[in-house]
């Protein structure tokens, strides 16, 4: 557990030795590894977020090795979206029983399992996940994966998280780890370009990296990996020949990025896909490190022709929305990337942040938002239901953009709500994601049933009625 | 009498499964003011938190003692007492549930005795608020054990033993977790038209109903009250539904004398009939209007859908209980179980399921004896398999987290039973036509 324990340090000594900020790194360490307190805690584990950040992985067979809960309760819950394999969205756990624990089968079991899933579904890798029961019990994982990977000639890979050593931000970076250790580098590609790039932390959610990928295109750019949304095993293992890389969702795998750089110089830098200046702000960042790693020039005159074209494009769709849209009252609660970056986005469009959460979000993503708002007290911490609750009603938030966890905290207010994680059904990304937000923020707000369900009852006495209506203004 | 044939794979691919303190946890939800806490780390609280918000639609208390690094280490004591003082602080529940996960089970951790512990000595903190425990560990049973055990650990934490005035009006329900909001509902509203004053216990129909309250609620809202638990030996007889609420059933009799009745399955005519005849008698009342009503219409709709039904194959997989229930009512329709799987093999019911054998096994067992069937029966995660084998498929239990009002649908009774019937012949009439098709399928006939 100690080794374990270094490299959980490791992991974030990145985050905290890196840039200057008015905080020390002591403080900026605490901001990652935030303390469960029992009780409170609320969120996933560190399993939870290996898990998620290496899924959508879509040619590998992921295989969760402990009881059944880890993995049964889990499983086909995010939506991230494949243009091809779909051997990722099949399920497999070791189920460990009573028995395997206590006469000590189950690194047997995981061997025999590992052999079930290689001649079954014949997959390019398959990822082996440790859990808090199996890591307790002292399976060794890393010696298993490795000899399968003797055995069967096939990259069998240890991701060592289980869910009691922290939080899903933790786990997160421990998957970034293991790619790292075990994953990248591993396969040199055929015929590496001027214009490969990787994009990290990117999830394609509901398919909206493909919102994305086709400008990417148009500028004659290639996307080598694109970790972990949609990607394939050996644009994975090869991602280290990229010239330059975007981290997404930094949260996730900045430090996964920084490695990359000192291990193979390739310069990366931290952006959103989300809102018409983000996407814009991308695409530049994109081409001007590609110029400076070598490639033509005329990239950056050619990217400053697509976006002159698609901003004027958006801005012109975006006007049917304006109106109905301005000076709506907007409460945020979700984490990383979006607590800024749909902040912009929403604030280009013309709507008012009353209070965002930052929650999961690196000191970077933290001067983000401040910058954007330039009002400190709309950010807030995790914040229990209750507390949530109440700041919608007090701040007087025409809708909550959030995740399906506290999507009940809104709807029971009778108040709009429209999700912005990984459980929803709409693109956001790009110029395109941009349109459709601001459609499905319009629908949510505008829709003829909160009237309504805020109709009081016909039984209901005068008195109350006019109770809550003051309560409400 | 179905053979059951264990699991032979070292991969569980797809699991049928969800976890035994997801069930526990589930099972508290349905007692009023309660908040169930998962002792073990942060994930399998999250985990089985999204689950049952996926599921029912709806907020759900739960917490976790968010066990760290140095609680597997040295132990979960202190984390359980911090996390139940933080909850009772700042929730006020009337009854904290503890489900006990793998992890502190693995360390073979006395939860029950370190809770007796924390009552002791945070008694004066602690007044007002039940601390149940249940032992869940995820390497054994799944939802119905779970559930089981949640009751029976709170009819033995509060009800009273017996010596007490019994009220012939009075019983108590157990029903198994394959009932729905509206299977409790219709429960009561049968046993009271008989005249009889019910317990039902746990009663889920209060948090997990839909309802909205006015101010935002940490615990649940709505359910049995505790007082009536600790009431429960005032009842004249139990009804314990399923065959997995035998065992709080049994606590409730050796705690206070309640003698109790079991029946497996509440879906299909005889069934009914025979729960009917029990209100009958303890009620010694003549049978209602209402009911009556409904046993005509339930045999009209077998009348009708019988025909459609006739002869499909059917592949079904789900908990014990559950399958018994289902797979009986569909024999009973004339249809034939071509596979039946479940996820352990320790119930009694299975041996009653009619199919040659039932495999406990995951939902990729299930895709492979379900090539040939007519329709698939399990929960929203087979839907990958139907699409993939092109059959159909009914969504039956939990998880069902891609259909609204899975907990309004009534499959109890005479009433849940008509809709039952319905519900499985429109989705076999939908594909396949009781009508003839277009008139050019006669060229087709031919060239065949």
């Amino acid at each position: 557990m100690s080794s374990l324990n270094a490299k959980n340090k490791d992991a974030f000594h990145a985050l905290a030795s890196e840039r200057s900020g008015s905080k020390g790194p002591k403080a900026r360490r605490r901001n990652c590894a935030r303390p469960m307190a029992p009780g409170t805690a609320v969120g996933g584990c560190a399993f939870d977020g290996a898990k998620v950040a290496l899924q959508p992985i879509t040619d590998v067979a992921h295989l969760i090795h402990g009881p059944l809960a880890c993995e049964g309760n889990s499983w086909d819950n995010r939506g991230a979206a494949s243009s091809g394999p779909t051997l990722w969205r099949t399920s497999f756990t070791t189920d460990l029983t009573e028995i395997d624990i206590v006469m000590g089968h189950s690194e047997r079991r995981l061997f025999k399992a590992i052999r079930e899933i290689k001649d079954g579904y014949a997959p390019a890798a398959i990822f082996v996940y440790s859990t808090c029961v199996t890591a307790m019990i002292g399976d060794d994982i890393d010696v298993v994966c490795k000899r399968a990977t003797d055995e069967f000639a096939l990259p069998v890979v240890p991701v060592n998280a289980p869910g009691f050593v922290g939080s899903k931000n933790l786990g997160n970076k421990l998957a970034g780890e293991a790619l790292l250790k075990h994953v990248i580098g591993t396969v040199e590609p055929d015929e590496p370009g001027l214009c490969d790039i990787n994009i990290l932390g990117e999830f394609n959610l509901s398919g909206e990296f493909w919102q994305v990928k086709p400008l990417l295109h148009r500028l004659g750019i290639r996307v080598r990996a694109c970790i972990p949304g949609d990607a394939r095993y050996l644009q994975v293992a090869s991602a280290h020949r990229s010239r330059a890389a975007m981290t997404v969702c930094s949260t996730a795998f900045v430090t996964l990025a920084r490695k990359m750089q000192e291990r193979w110089d390739i310069p990366f830098f931290e952006g959103s896909f989300y809102g018409i200046s983000g996407t814009s702000e991308a695409l530049r960042r994109i081409a001007d490190l590609l110029v400076k790693k070598g490639a033509d020039p005329s990239l950056l005159h050619r990217t400053e022709i697509l976006v002159a074209e698609e901003e004027e494009k958006v801005w012109k769709r975006l006007e049917a929305y304006r109106p109905r849209l301005e000076g709506k009252r907007v409460l945020l609660n979700t984490g990383g990337v979006k607590s800024w970056s749909v902040v912009h986005a929403l604030m280009e469009i013309g709507m008012e942040i009353v209070g965002t959460s930052v929650k999961k979000s690196t000191l970077e993503d933290r001067e983000r938002v401040k910058q954007t708002l330039k009002e400190e007290n709309l950010l807030f911490e995790s914040m229990s239901p209750r507390e949530l609750f109440s700041l919608l009603l007090e701040r007087k938030a025409d809708i909550m953009l959030s995740g399906g966890r506290t999507q009940y905290i809104a709807l029971k207010a009778k108040l709009p709500w429209l999700d912005i994680n990984q459980e929803r059904h709409h693109a956001y990304a790009g110029y395109e994601g941009i349109v459709q937000l601001a459609r499905q923020i319009d629908l949510a707000i505008h829709n003829p049933v909160w009237p309504q369900v805020r109709e009081p009852a016909p039984w209901e006495p005068a008195l109350v009625v006019e109770k809550r209506a003051k309560r409400e203004a | 009498m179905a053979r059951v044939v264990s699991q032979t794979k070292s991969a569980a691919v797809n699991p049928l499964k969800s976890s035994q303190p997801l069930g526990a946890a589930f099972a508290f939800l349905g007692v009023d003011g309660a908040i169930p806490l998962l002792h073990g780390s942060q994930g399998c609280t999250s985990f089985a938190l999204a689950l049952l918000a996926r599921h029912f639609n709806e907020a759900i208390p739960l917490q976790t003692t968010a066990m760290n690094e140095a609680a597997i280490i040295v132990g979960g004591a202190d984390r359980l007492e911090e996390a139940i003082l933080s909850l009772k602080a700042r929730t006020r529940p009337r009854l904290i549930g503890i489900c006990t996960t793998a992890s502190v089970e693995a360390r073979d951790e006395d939860v029950v005795g370190d809770v007796e512990n924390i009552k002791r000595r945070r008694a004066i903190e602690l007044v007002g608020t039940e601390v149940v425990v249940a032992n869940t560990p995820d390497f054994d049973g799944a939802i119905e054990e779970g559930w089981s055990k949640a009751v029976t650990a709170v009819i033995e934490a509060t009800a009273r033993p017996d010596k007490q005035y019994r009220n012939p009006r009075k019983i108590a329900i157990l029903p198994g977790w394959n009932l729905t909001v509206a299977d409790i509902e219709h429960l009561r509203e049968t046993a009271v038209s008989f005249g009889l004053d019910p317990v039902i216990l746990p009663d889920v129909s209060g948090a997990l109903d839909g309802s909205i309250p006015e101010e935002w609620m940490p615990i649940t809202n709505g359910g049995t009250k505790l007082q009536e638990i600790r009431d429960l030996g005032a009842t004249m007889q139990c009804i314990a539904i399923g065959e997995h609420m035998r065992r709080p059933a049994e606590a409730l009799q050796r705690l206070t004398g309640v003698p109790y009745v079991l029946f497996r399955s509440l879906t299909g005519l005889e069934n009914v009939d025979r729960f009917i005849r029990v209100l009958a008698a303890m009620s010694r009342k003549q049978t209602p209007l209402n009911v009556r009503r409904n046993r005509m219409q339930l045999q009209d709709a077998m009348l009708d859908g019988h025909s459609h039904m006739a002869g499909k194959k059917i592949a079904i997989a789900s908990e014990p209980d559950q399958l018994f229930q289902l797979s009986n009512f569909f024999a009973a329709m004339g249809a034939e179980i071509a596979a039946a799987v479940t996820t352990t093999g320790t119930s009694k019911a299975l041996e009653m399921v009619p199919a040659k054998t039932v495999k406990v096994g995951d939902l990729s067992d299930l895709e492979s004896l379900a090539a040939m069937a007519d329709l698939i029966v399990t929960h929203s995660h087979g839907r990958e398999a139907a699409r993939r084998l092109g059959v159909p498929l009914m969504r039956v239990g939990f998880p069902m987290f891609d259909r609204f009002g899975s907990q309004h649908k009534l499959t109890v009774l005479y009433r849940g039973t008509r809709d039952v019937i319905f519900d499985f012949a429109n989705i076999i009439q939908a594909n396949h036509p009781p009508n003839p098709g277009p008139l050019d399928s006669t060229d087709r006939r031919e060239s065949q």
